[in-house]
């Protein structure tokens, strides 16, 4: 009995220090970047592939350059399970070395931003967070460029004013926006109503509630509307049980659009067959066919350091973690280049570096990824930068790009965004206006 | 137009507008009511012979769908891969009553509750590990199509499904009222201490009772893994599953099968034709008010058994 | 020999119905609570105070409000993360309306918001009881979620659809915002945690605290003997939610800073009962050591493989983690099914004896 006490206060006495010990590591020469994952939980299915990509670019960088200007990068991973309070704890225990961070969460961004003005912390939100954040005069420290869920929703409607034979077809059509009842899938909303005014289209907003198992009764409202297009702003589960039922209802599966959260090879794979002529607005083609892809078999797998296995090379997710590890390392060559560094960057130069990014075709025909994604230049008002939206659509063996690129409507976009940065960021946070004018 | 019109007289006339929807609407919420049933149960089996909330229900639906498909796409064959899938349910369950229910035999239920979290912790982890967390396709062989039927479109696999649900649960009643075990089993149900005396084995009871409901979830999890993918999210319906248990009576087979009916069809219509009133994605909620408006008038659930207290 | 009562007379009814009877006990409360203002503000860095203590002080907060329901007053409830949700949405409606409102005073009242809320999802528990009260519950957990998710006025129409915690001070300390440091925040939540648990101690072993325990033990005894189920049941309720309310706001306020309805959602009503469960029902000491067990030891595990230079995957360590965890809880539960406050009691038996056997 006294021994049985004995483990018991033993058990207890190590789970009181033991975080005394927290995590300490060795510090060097080389650019630290932090990566907040979710391999495990329930959003697993998507968050393994883009931290597969982010590890392959930078180990490919490493292997193949040296880093970035010879200098090495250093990357550390932290599983968050995509939970906001998870992330904050890697940040806290990461944000001392770090100078960016790709919070990988809705939640965890709108957590971090407040906080990288003090900590020097660059956040760079690729295609998510907060979309007012684009508003760089407002939001210095906060970049979510290639593009804002505004302009994507705008680009939809344009591919669907294309695929209609113009805008001004629209009148009558009826369109229905399928949601994840969360401030993410609410994003689409504004911009869609507005443009359903504008172009006369009928607009019809049905949400599901998380976490979207269960979706009949959504299902059937589609059923009785009859929609002509569908937009789909899913995420994990609820993306694969939406294209299943829209499937199963037979609905013509090619007038089913998904943002581009809800278009990945984990999105269709249960739905089978039935996914075949599913589409999904994205920012970067997927497939492998691309030059980097072949130097990251040649300098990573074939060494034996890939973090996935080879036929997972080009899967949207994958290709978007690349994307996004391409974008953080030209923001630091950026940076580097401007301070003239032969170390690692301060979190103020990768923060210019951001800021300052100007993405030529011909630099990203030397990265090997000419085509993978459109050239890209930031400015300081603007952080969702210039990029383009595609369409791509499932064959039932591989999602392929079947449009052109298509510019968002940023006419519309941007009144509304600058006001929401007021909003969030001038009378929320009370951060002051910067004049741009004003930076070099 | 008033409130009062809008909320009542507006769905009503639109239900009678359109009476082939309405069925579709109906026939869509009996068939996912069936599914809940069918999570429900796996609940009601465990609860009623041991008296034990098992938090863990939901996780183990994901277990034994994570475990089916892993050993199908590791190349055994679908019924190889099913009857080792129920080994390991079985297997499982002699674990659970060896580590975690006879150290705590006798202890209050909430007690016995925390446990199965501690479970529902061990098994998450557990899974993950031992498959993988991506998403795994599960093809039951039946095509995703539906088919018109006077007027109302009905899914193939829904249907198989809600049969399939329909068929265990008349295994399970025969099985409960008719076998020696399932004899003993309800014995243990009503007295845990008399059943002992008169020599009914209780841990052998309590192995049967959970392998049973990890059979159970099994079978809930192909129907819903058909649905969504095999994947972590599985373990979530869990929470479907709670508003049928209050509805039916923690206790009672027939209880979860009515009660998930009751659910699943209440849920559809409110979310068809009243949702939209309100901005939609009330299922949830929904289901449990439907619930607790119940309980008001019958606190004992519909098949519940009346406690009668004495002071 | 080191915690000996011996030798300490109790002269007055008073010092009998001290909240510590014992010396020791009183020293030992008295120094922690000390440390627990001095040493961390002092010593702690910011990952330390951000990411362990403030968490586990809210929590301890939230699980000593569902403590006095569940524990004491014997009613099961999965509605926290409701409630929670409710005294942030109201703290950040308040401070926004009323800019110039003590930040102290917005805690406050949204904790009466809560409070009030609280009181009206309670009113199942005069007809069901148990498992079918805690499911009940679900209701107002699911309900509010989606409240707060769909009316756009709760978060003042902003487009990002989130709160975000205002900049306030305190005797000229800011303690909310972006810019409050890490240490006014800990002393804020150490602060209201103190205050809260010193009143929950008192509420339970007076006239409140025992109708509630009659309630829990039989209620149709309790009845008859005068207690009334109804009041009783929904006071319980009402100071449940006003600490949970309070715990909610802090959660926004004092430790993320800004939030959406998933931070409140089912998994935290379910955190807060595990912590009471594993710490102990009925006990208020309980409610931090499970507080501590829910927070520390999964924040532990994932510093365990760094700090003894183990590199594992970050996935397989996660799944290890998460399957440790449960096996701890077993563990636990089954020496000690009554909770770490047991735990405790048995330890401090054993040390008025130690080092004589008997």
């Amino acid at each position: 009995m006294i021994s049985k006490r004995f483990v018991v206060v033993a058990v207890a006495l190590a789970l009181a220090l033991g975080p005394l010990a927290s995590a300490v590591l060795a510090q060097g020469p080389s650019i630290f970047i932090p990566l907040l994952v979710y391999r495990t939980g329930p959003y697993a299915p998507s968050g393994i592939p883009n931290a597969n990509g982010f590890q392959d670019y930078f180990n490919l960088l490493n292997e193949r350059d040296g880093g970035i200007n010879g200098v090495k990068i250093a990357v550390e991973e932290c599983e968050t399970q995509y939970d906001t309070k998870q992330g904050v704890e890697c940040y806290e225990r990461l944000k001392s070395k770090a100078v960016l961070i790709n919070p990988y969460s809705t939640g965890i961004t709108y957590q971090l931003i407040p906080k990288a003005p003090g900590d020097k912390v660059v956040v760079h939100s690729m295609g998510y967070g907060m979309t007012a954040s684009a508003d760089g005069r407002y939001f210095p420290w906060v970049f979510n460029f290639p593009m804002t869920y505004w302009s994507q929703a705008s680009s939809f409607v344009k591919y669907v004013g294309a695929q209609e034979g113009g805008l001004e077809k629209l009148k009558g059509k009826k369109i229905v926006h399928i949601f994840h009842n969360s401030p993410y899938g609410k994003e689409a909303n504004p911009t869609l109503e507005t443009l359903a005014k504008a172009h006369g289209f009928e607009l019809t907003l049905l949400a599901v509630d998380h976490p979207g198992q269960e979706q009949k009764a959504t299902w059937l409202q589609v059923r009785r509307i009859n929609p002509d297009w569908i937009y789909l702003s899913g995420w994990g589960v609820m993306n694969g049980v939406a294209v299943k039922e829209a499937a199963g209802i037979g609905y013509k599966m090619d007038r089913l659009v998904g943002n581009w959260w809800s278009g990945s090879e984990s999105d269709v794979i249960p739905a089978g067959d039935g996914a075949k002529g599913y589409k999904s607005m994205t920012f970067h083609a997927p497939g492998a066919g691309f030059k980097v892809h072949q130097d990251v078999i040649k300098h990573v797998y074939d060494k034996g350091k890939g973090a996935a296995k080879k036929e997972a090379l080009g899967e949207v997710y994958h290709n978007r973690g690349m994307i996004n590890a391409m974008l953080n390392a030209e923001a630091i060559r950026t940076a580097m280049a401007k301070y003239n560094l032969k170390t690692a960057p301060t979190g103020e130069q990768v923060r210019w570096g951001f800021e300052n990014l100007d993405l030529t075709e011909a630099q990203l025909d030397k990265l090997g990824m000419k085509g993978m994604i459109r050239p890209l230049k930031v400015s300081c008002e603007n952080h969702e930068g210039n990029g383009l939206a595609a369409v791509q659509q499932w064959d039932g063996k591989q999602w392929k790009v079947v449009s052109d690129w298509i510019e968002p409507m940023r006419n519309v976009v941007r009144p509304k965004l600058e006001e929401a940065a007021v909003q969030e960021g001038g009378e929320k946070l009370k951060y002051a206006k910067r004049d741009c004018s004003k930076e070099k | 137009m008033s409130v009062f019109q809008q909320v009542l007289i507006g769905p009503l006339k639109d239900i009678g507008s359109n009476p082939a929807f309405f069925g579709e609407v109906v026939i869509g919420g009996i068939l996912a009511g069936m599914l809940y049933s069918l999570v429900a149960l796996g609940f009601v089996l465990i609860f009623k012979a041991s008296g034990v909330f098992n938090f863990a229900q939901g996780v183990m639906v994901l277990f034994a769908a994570l475990t089916l498909v892993g050993l199908i796409e590791r190349g055994a064959g679908v019924w190889v891969a099913l009857a080792a899938t129920a080994l390991v349910m079985i297997v499982l369950a002699f674990a659970i009553e060896r580590a975690v229910l006879r150290p705590l035999v006798n202890q209050p239920q909430i007690i016995l509750f925390m446990a199965t979290i501690g479970l529902n912790f061990f098994l998450e982890g557990f899974g993950e590990m031992l498959w993988g967390a991506n998403v795994k396709k599960l093809d039951v062989g039946i095509p995703d199509r539906s088919f018109m039927a006077a007027g109302m479109q009905i899914n193939q696999l829904e249907l198989s499904a809600g049969g399939i649900a329909a068929i265990l649960v008349v295994v399970l009643a025969i099985f409960f009222q008719k076998t020696r075990i399932g004899r003993a089993l309800r014995a243990v149900a009503d007295d845990h201490e008399a059943a002992l005396s008169i020599g009914i084995p209780l841990k052998t009871i309590w192995v049967v009772v959970w392998s049973v409901a990890g059979l159970v979830a099994i079978v809930a999890g192909i129907m819903w893994g058909a649905k969504s993918g095999v994947q972590f999210s599985l373990s979530l319906i869990a929470l479907k599953a709670l508003p049928v248990l209050i509805l039916g009576g923690f206790e009672s087979v027939p209880g979860a099968i009515v009660g998930g009916l009751i659910i699943g069809v209440g849920e559809k219509i409110g979310e068809v034709y009243w949702g939209p009133l309100v901005g939609g994605a009330i299922e949830n909620w929904f289901a449990y008010v439907l619930a607790l408006a119940f309980l008001l008038i019958r606190p004992q659930g519909l098949f519940g058994e009346k406690i009668i207290e004495r002071v | 020999m080191i915690y000996r009562e011996a030798g300490q007379f109790k002269t007055t009814y008073a010092a009998d119905q001290a909240i510590f009877p014992i010396l020791q006990d009183r020293i030992f409360v008295a120094l922690a609570v000390v440390g627990a203002f001095v040493i961390p503000v002092r010593f702690a860095n910011e990952y330390w105070l951000q990411a362990v203590l403030i968490p586990f002080l809210i929590y301890a907060l939230a699980a000593l409000g569902l403590n006095l329901l569940t524990g004491y007053a014997g009613q099961l409830s999965l509605g926290t993360g409701g409630f929670m949700a409710v005294g942030a949405y109201s703290a950040f409606k308040l401070a926004s309306a009323f800019p110039a409102l003590n930040i102290v005073l917005v805690f406050l009242l949204s904790g009466l918001v809560a409070a009030l809320v609280g009181v009206v999802f309670g009113i199942p528990s005069l007809r069901i009881k148990g498992f079918y009260l805690a499911v009940a519950t679900l209701a107002a957990q699911f309900f509010l979620i989606w409240l707060f998710n769909k009316v756009g006025w709760f978060v003042n129409y902003a487009p990002s659809g989130t709160i975000t915690a205002p900049p306030r001070t305190v005797f000229g300390v800011m303690v909310t915002g972006p810019d409050a440091a890490a240490g006014a925040r800990y002393v804020a939540a150490l602060a209201f945690v103190a205050v809260f648990a010193l009143i929950a101690k008192n509420l339970v072993r007076g006239r409140v605290g025992r109708s509630w325990m009659a309630i829990r033990d039989r209620d149709i005894a309790a009845e008859i003997i005068g207690v009334r189920p109804l009041r009783t049941k929904l006071l319980a309720f009402a100071i449940s939610s006003f600490y949970c309310g309070i715990a909610g706001a802090e959660l926004v306020f004092l430790y993320l800073g800004s939030a959406e309805t998933l931070a409140f959602d089912i998994n935290l009503s379910f955190l807060v009962l595990f912590m009471v469960i594993i710490g102990g029902l009925g006990s208020v000491l309980g409610s931090f050591l499970g507080a501590a067990f829910i927070v520390l030891v999964p924040i532990f595990l994932t510093n365990v493989p760094h700090t003894v230079g183990l590199n594992l995957p970050v996935a397989l360590a996660k799944q290890i983690e998460l399957m440790i965890f449960g096996g701890l809880i077993l563990f636990f539960l089954i020496v000690e099914p009554h909770g770490l406050a047991r735990l405790w009691q048995i330890t401090k038996e054993k040390l008025r004896l130690w080092p004589f056997p008997h």
